[in-house]
């Protein structure tokens, strides 16, 4: 059952990395926002082709 | 990466998403789950018909069982996760994905190693340890591409223009991380051939990794990658953001913590010390709060969107999807309990939890990111709605047939094994008899799968027709999407590109670091310190060994157990319960997780060799109404003598204690032993003569020493 160790160890290292995710997550503001991330994920991309409209921003860029 | 940060304000950056990668993960989904489930209802099918094998070694139950269950798990349901992270990801994180070449190597990668399982597990190169069966060539490719998709998606999170990580990105980071130590960790074996290897560990420490593996390859694998599609593409396809965001981080942070350590709970009763049994069931029933976190959350983002489920198939699929996650989840811890688990394990029951799982949860929400993804990649509608909704309706039935008559059939023969008359006799003692009773189940199940296999059809023709009359696409589409504001994290390219590679290596580093420290603890783990002195057991002879080994190729602990649990009603039926010691040199473990026939933890000397033989060959000459396939072939093909002598030295490293001397001799006293063995045969019966050397008698010589090897087996009781 030494195995155990390892197991356990491994879970704990695991455990570990989502602790210390965590806590950057929270430390970085991630979760200063609970409401509109989930509105702004909603929001389509606008989409575009190739225009010379386009190329003109481009050119002012 | 198509544009450069531009952290001038008021400017759009513009920038294509990589969609060509996500267009090849998602056709490979709907080829390899064709794959997946034709291969599923052959299984299944023998179960009620035996020859459905056609008699051939490569399509028996056995070998087959393996792929079925790779294929679904790795190629159809890893296929979809790849598809939907890559098409979520770049959006949510308004960047095309880090690099292109990366994703084109994780695509290959991946297929090339998904042909790989193809090929060896027909062939019978297995490990035997579910889910993770393929040979240590393909593990390093494993590895090696789960690596390289590690570095891509982290590198697109680097390179995001968005600094909030939306929470399905989070789900997919977890899967990243504990797919790849998981993996690691349960693959660690030494080669003994090409495709041959002995895992480091044995018996009990085996059975703890791989089921400390097993189980997170279901939460890890076919859970939260799943969760973290279901947060990007249930809010899409309603058009309703989720119910609660809040409930999402919560349930993704406790999700994450209690998943890694319910295990234990596939060895309950078993030789595993009692208190490692418990710890795994009491994290299991505490993983229902979460679970069900993230099934309510799915559920009531479609409040005020009801409507939708009478008309929109996709919102259908996806609604049902998240119910039968509710279900698995509430059925996953009640199994999980002691006394249910001595009913349930071992039976068809298992099997039903586990396609509720994977048919209702992970295959219709599959199904609805489909419908839903194609015509957006494609820049079209679907072909016809009508369809979709007939794969709906007759899926559902297939998935409502398949659980029912699993569940019937699991707790009947569940209760026929644990029948004890008023005399403390077993009432069925006649294990066939318990098979007889279930056995028209077979047939529904059959059924269910047949129809669920239908709908995928319709989904085939339905994706083909789209596909191919979709507008040619003329331009390159480009979306237009602010850079990351300056307030947000240092200004310049510079500081962000140090940014992104830190994480990489930091990736990178505490593998390497992890992979030290693991080679660094195995060899002291491998000694077996707390077995009592008064058991001794003996190694494999030689001929036992092959035997082993041919039993594990042809996959008999896809049907048969070796492990008699601490319960009354198995210790009746066949004898003292199994002690830790009695699999001390046993690798891989072979306790096995199912007994669609009986436990063989002592069937050695039950039966004459001569049984032996003709039940091999053709099992229903000894039990009439056996569904067990005949195996012609072992007494055709000649043992391998030749690598024993490998084998033994492998082992020997390993921790047995083999001299140099049976080491060096291991062929020669193969040979002696099956010599032995075949002149008792042919003095019995003088047509016999064939059988010479042929692997059926190294797998008899296997099959007497079960139970035989431990000194004082049974003073335990």
């Amino acid at each position: 059952m030494n195995i155990i160790f390892l197991t356990l160890g491994v879970s704990i290292a695991i455990a570990l990395i989502f602790l210390s995710a965590f806590i950057w997550a929270t430390k970085k503001g991630q979760y200063d926002d609970l409401t509109t991330p989930s509105q702004r994920m909603l929001l389509d991309d606008y989409e575009t082709t190739e225009t010379k409209k386009d190329e003109k921003e481009e050119q002012v860029k | 990466m198509s544009s450069t940060i531009q952290p001038n304000a008021g400017i759009m950056d513009r920038i294509v998403y990589d969609d060509d990668i996500v267009k090849m993960f998602l056709v490979a989904t709907i080829f390899w789950g064709a794959a997946a489930f034709v291969v599923g209802l052959l299984a299944a099918l023998q179960l009620a018909f035996w020859p459905a094998n056609l008699e051939l070694e490569w399509l028996t139950f056995g070998r087959i069982r393996p792929l079925h269950t790779n294929a679904a798990i790795f190629a159809f349901g890893g296929n979809i996760i790849f598809a939907g992270i890559y098409h979520s990801t770049q959006r949510l994180l308004k960047t095309r994905n880090f690099s292109d070449f990366l994703s084109k190597f994780h695509f290959w990668g991946w297929q090339l190693i998904i042909v790989g399982a193809l090929i060896t597990l027909p062939l019978g190169y297995t490990m035997s340890k579910e889910y993770a069966e393929l040979e240590w060539p393909i593990d390093i490719a494993i590895a090696v591409v789960w690596v390289v998709f590690a570095v891509n998606f982290f590198g697109t999170i680097a390179v995001r223009r968005v600094k909030h990580l939306y929470v399905a990105i989070w789900f997919y980071i977890a899967t990243i991380v504990t797919v790849a130590l998981l993996h690691i960790v349960n693959s660690i074996e030494i080669p003994v051939a090409l495709f041959k290897s002995y895992p480091v560990y044995a018996g009990v420490q085996d059975a703890l990794v791989q089921w400390w593996y097993g189980h997170n390859a279901v939460a890890f694998f076919l859970t939260t990658p799943f969760l973290g599609l279901m947060y990007y593409y249930v809010p899409k396809a309603a058009n309703r953001p989720i119910y609660s965001y809040k409930l999402s981080v919560i349930h993704f942070w406790s999700l994450v913590f209690i998943y890694i350590w319910a295990g234990p709970h596939h060895l309950l009763n078993t030789a595993l010390p009692d208190w490692a049994q418990t710890v795994g069931m009491v994290f299991s029933i505490m993983l229902w709060a979460p679970s069900w976190g993230g099934m309510i959350n799915g559920l009531l983002t479609l409040r005020g969107a009801w409507h939708k489920l009478r008309t929109d198939p996709i919102i259908k699929f996806l609604a049902v999807a998240i119910t039968f996650y509710g279900m698995s989840t509430f059925e996953g811890p009640l199994l999980s309990i002691k006394s249910v688990s001595s009913l349930a394990h071992y039976t068809d029951w298992i099997i039903g939890h586990v396609h509720g799982g994977t048919l209702g949860w992970n295959g219709f929400i599959t199904f609805g990111i489909i419908y839903y993804m194609v015509p957006k990649l494609w820049n079209t509608k679907m072909h016809s709605e009508r369809l979709m909704n007939w794969h709906f309706w007759i899926g559902f039935l297939g998935i409502l047939l398949y659980y029912i008559s699993m569940w019937a059939s699991g707790i009947t023969q569940g209760l026929m094994w644990q029948a004890i008359s008023e005399n403390g006799q077993l009432v069925y003692p006649d294990f066939v008899e318990t098979v007889m009773r279930i056995a028209p189940l077979y047939w529904v199940r059959f059924v269910g799968g047949s129809l669920f296999l239908i709908g995928f059809l319709f989904l085939i023709y339905n994706v083909w027709v789209t596909i191919k009359h979709a507008p040619k696409k003329e331009k390159e589409s480009y979306v237009k999407v602010s850079p990351l504001k300056a307030d947000v994290t240092a200004i310049g390219s510079g500081h962000r590109k140090l940014e992104a590679l830190s994480l990489v290596f930091t990736v990178i580093l505490f593998i390497s670091v992890l992979v030290g420290s693991v080679i660094e603890i195995l060899p002291t783990l491998s000694i077996y310190k707390y077995l009592p002195s008064s058991e001794k057991t003996e190694p494999y002879t030689p001929l036992e060994l092959a035997g082993r080994d041919i039993y594990i190729k042809e996959g008999c602990y896809v049907c048969h157990s070796q492990m008699i649990r601490k319960l009354p009603f198995d210790v009746l039926r066949y004898g003292p319960s199994s002690t830790i010691a009695e699999s001390m040199y046993d690798r891989p473990f072979q306790w096995g997780s199912k007994r669609t026939g009986p436990d063989l933890a002592r069937v050695g000397g039950k039966y004459p060799d001569m049984w032996h033989v003709r039940h091999m060959i053709n099992p229903r000459e000894i039990t009439p109404r056996s569904i067990m396939p005949s195996y012609p072939w072992l007494a055709a093909k000649k043992i391998d003598y030749h690598i024993l002598r490998k084998k033994f030295s492998v082992m020997k490293m390993l921790g047995v204690p083999y001299d140099d001397e049976e080491v060096a001799n291991a062929d020669i006293n193969a040979e002696k032993e099956a010599a032995r063995i075949y002149e008792e045969l042919l003095s019995q019966d003088k047509s016999l003569e064939s059988v010479k050397d042929t692997e059926i008698i190294a797998l008899i010589s296997y099959l007497q020493c079960l139970g035989k090897k431990s000194s004082n087996e049974g003073v335990t009781q």
